[in-house]
């Protein structure tokens, strides 16, 4: 689904992303992990592809596409999808407005009419259950005074309202109390089917609890050092990173 | 005769002196009686020059230019209210009053009577019915000794619609009144309106300019609004008019105590645009609202000046003025809130928000709060920039193409004012005209033949 070879990114001039190399099969789940600062954010940035990053070297293919080569709109309407660390608070803009217009997109790209705006609606209520949203944050405009928790939750809405074939969660658990974390946890794995994949980045492995990943990727210094199962992010709860980084 | 005129102002001036008896024959004594006194507050005062603070964004003398035809009598021109203008907003059902050329277009009759007591239609007509409730109220509230263009308009305005909504008077459905500009020939267009709510009463008043015909227009309008003890008007202002047009509107509003006063402008369309909006909150607990919105783009220019005078304790003002601009146009916004020494426990607010969408756009704005009181709440801000870059990236992420992520967000920008508006079917209507200005498609409604633009 996803492969990444000898991935380089450079932001101002410095370098980030020092060759990662990593393979995603339909169906799995990857975690990567990484201290602050190992380019965690910056590989998610440069999948979804924010132009203030410049790819120096490297490839990446997406569906057999290269996925560098396509705007940020098509990413999305190719399966991609980010859930983002700091969801963007876009007043004026209401939910219902902004996901009408993201959902009628993707149908757009795949030669499909618009839905109609009682099917629409009929779509947002029944996703709205899937991920325990509160019907209210929905009439509001995008993320404009949503809590930290309300934010990430809109994120798992949103991602299960375009129903990617790749969900990248970019520290999806940050700033989320345990019964937030539970929701979005679950729902992230309602949306699970055997055909998409998954990759999570975070910081703790307490994630890791309720999302089970296949394989954990320890990333330091912009590069991939360390491949496991699920036990890798036990064993970095345990001693930290400090075994990593001193190279054992 | 009197000598051969140099200046703009001299022109006028002897128009003025040379069409006195025909200006005065198509006119009502009200409305008469002031002219003097505007003529001579003109010769005085002139345009508003180049050394005007108030005025320093619009050069005002050579927009009068010599080749408008100016009329002193309504024009007969044949046609049906239905063929030329069909609202279609569902639910959206009105009191129309229309105007062409600035004389009240009988419609049909000049002045309605509802049986509630509410009376609507000719300036004119009203004067001549009413004179004493017109003469108490006409020209009472406008600066005709600060502005030399409200001079001008008191000498010359001969008509111009009326409204009265006697006290404790409700009025559910709204008042539309629809300005509308048509001639074969350039024309420059002088009218006035008044507005008076008695005590109690309520109404909403929704007014449309627009242009029927390519000719080049010149308006010079002034409204006043009498809004007396605990009464409630809203009046919602659409411009739509073609870019060859130029626009001077000048809106006085008076407050009395526990009154609210809301406006909100909306300029779509219009070559240039001078609105300047002068609110006095005469007495206790008054509640003032006045909101703006200009979408513009090419060479247009607009320019707002408004000011709202805190003269009595415990009154609130709030106000909320935003500006899109795109390609070459041009816009300024000097809000003056004065807060008078008497005027303690007030609260004022103010917020001037502008998106520039190109390098070559220009904005200027002012905010001006004079306090003279200690005990009040005051605020203002105002901010210039760009479409912010993480949002759009944002919505592009979710798949949303770049173009549409832009109008979403200058949508969202614009909904802000549009949202005030309190009447639902219009506010969706406007909405959509609004999305339809963005997207640079005709923002006229569908199924009205007007060609507003």
């Amino acid at each position: 689904m996803l492969s990444i070879k000898n991935l380089h990114a450079n932001i101002n001039g410095k370098e980030i992303l020092k060759g990662i190399n990593l393979e995603i099969k339909p169906g799995e789940v990857h975690a990567i992990m990484g201290p602050n600062g190992s380019g965690k954010s910056t590989l998610s940035a440069v999948l979804a592809g924010r132009e203030i990053f410049e790819v120096t070297q490297g490839e990446v293919t997406f569906n057999g596409k290269n996925l560098l080569e396509l705007s940020p709109e098509d990413r999305s309407r190719e399966g991609l999808f980010l859930s983002f660390q700091y969801p963007i608070e876009i007043p004026g803009v209401s939910m219902v407005n902004f996901m009408k217009t993201a959902v009628n997109e993707h149908r757009k790209y795949k030669g499909l009419e618009p839905l109609s705006a009682s099917d629409f609606l009929k779509l947002m209520r029944e996703r709205k259950e899937l991920v325990e949203i509160d019907s209210a944050l929905t009439n509001r405009a995008v993320n404009e005074g949503f809590s930290g928790g309300e934010k990430k939750k809109n994120e798992i809405f949103q991602m299960a309202m375009l129903e990617p074939k790749l969900a990248i969660l970019d520290e999806t658990d940050s700033g989320l109390d345990i019964d937030a974390l539970r929701i979005v946890a679950n729902g992230v794995n309602k949306l699970k089917t055997p055909e998409n994949s998954s990759i999570v980045i975070t910081h703790y492995q307490r994630l890791l609890d309720y999302i089970v990943p296949d394989f954990v990727h320890i990333l330091y210094q912009g590069r991939i050092v360390k491949t496991g199962t699920k036990e890798l992010a036990l064993e970095l709860e345990d001693k930290g990173y400090d075994w990593i980084k001193n190279g054992e | 005769m009197n000598p051969i005129p140099t200046t703009q102002k001299e022109e006028l001036i002897s128009l003025y002196l040379n069409n006195l008896d025909l200006i005065t024959e198509n006119s009502a004594e009200v409305l008469n009686h002031a002219r003097q006194e505007g003529i001579e507050n003109f010769k005085l005062l002139g345009f508003p020059g180049p050394k005007s603070e108030k005025y320093k964004y619009t050069k005002v003398e050579p927009l009068f230019r010599s080749d408008y035809e100016k009329y002193f009598s309504p024009r007969k021109i044949a046609f049906k209210v239905d063929d030329i203008f069909r609202c279609d907003i569902p639910a959206l059902d009105t009191h129309l009053a229309l105007t062409l050329n600035g004389f009240y277009l009988s419609n049909p009759t000049m002045l309605h009577e509802l049986p509630n007591g509410v009376v609507f239609g000719s300036l004119a007509e009203a004067a001549k019915k009413y004179p004493k409730l017109v003469a108490d109220h006409y020209n009472t509230i406008v600066a005709n000794d600060d502005d030399g263009l409200v001079a001008l308009n008191t000498a010359f305005a001969q008509d111009g619609v009326f409204i009265y909504l006697p006290k404790g008077v409700v009025l559910e459905k709204p008042i539309q009144i629809i300005n509308l500009l048509m001639s074969d020939e350039n024309q420059m267009v002088q009218y006035r309106n008044l507005i008076i709510a008695e005590e109690r009463s309520q109404a909403n008043i929704v007014i449309c300019d627009h242009t029927l015909s390519p000719a080049e227009f010149l308006t010079n309008v002034v409204t006043e609004v009498v809004t007396k003890a605990a009464s409630n008007v809203d009046v919602v202002v659409m411009q739509n008019q073609h870019n060859q047009t130029t626009q001077f509107s000048h809106l006085f509003a008076k407050q009395e105590r526990d009154s609210v006063f809301s406006s909100n402008t909306i300029s779509l369309h219009g070559g240039i645009i001078r609105n300047n909006i002068h609110v006095l909150l005469n007495d206790t607990n008054c509640e003032n609202h006045t909101y703006g919105l200009a979408l513009i783009d090419r060479n247009q220019h607009v320019d707002t000046h408004s000011f709202i005078d805190h003269a009595m304790p415990n009154c609130v003002s709030n106000e909320l003025y935003k500006a899109l601009l795109d390609d070459q146009a041009t816009g300024a916004f000097n809000g003056r809130i004065l807060v008078r020494k008497d005027a303690q426990k007030t609260e004022a607010y103010q917020s001037n928000n502008n998106l520039l969408l190109t390098a070559d756009a220009r904005m200027y704005t002012k905010p001006q709060l004079e306090i003279y009181a200690d005990d009040v709440k005051c605020s203002h801000g105002a901010t210039i920039g760009q479409l912010d870059q993480e949002a759009r990236f944002y919505m592009q992420a979710r798949g949303i193409s770049e173009r549409e992520a832009r109008l979403l967000l200058m949508f969202g920008f614009a909904h802000d004012v549009v949202g005030k508006i309190k009447i639902e079917p219009l506010r969706e209507r406007i909405d959509e005209l609004v999305n339809k200005r963005l997207r640079g498609e005709l923002s006229r409604c569908h199924s009205c033949p007007m060609h507003c633009c």
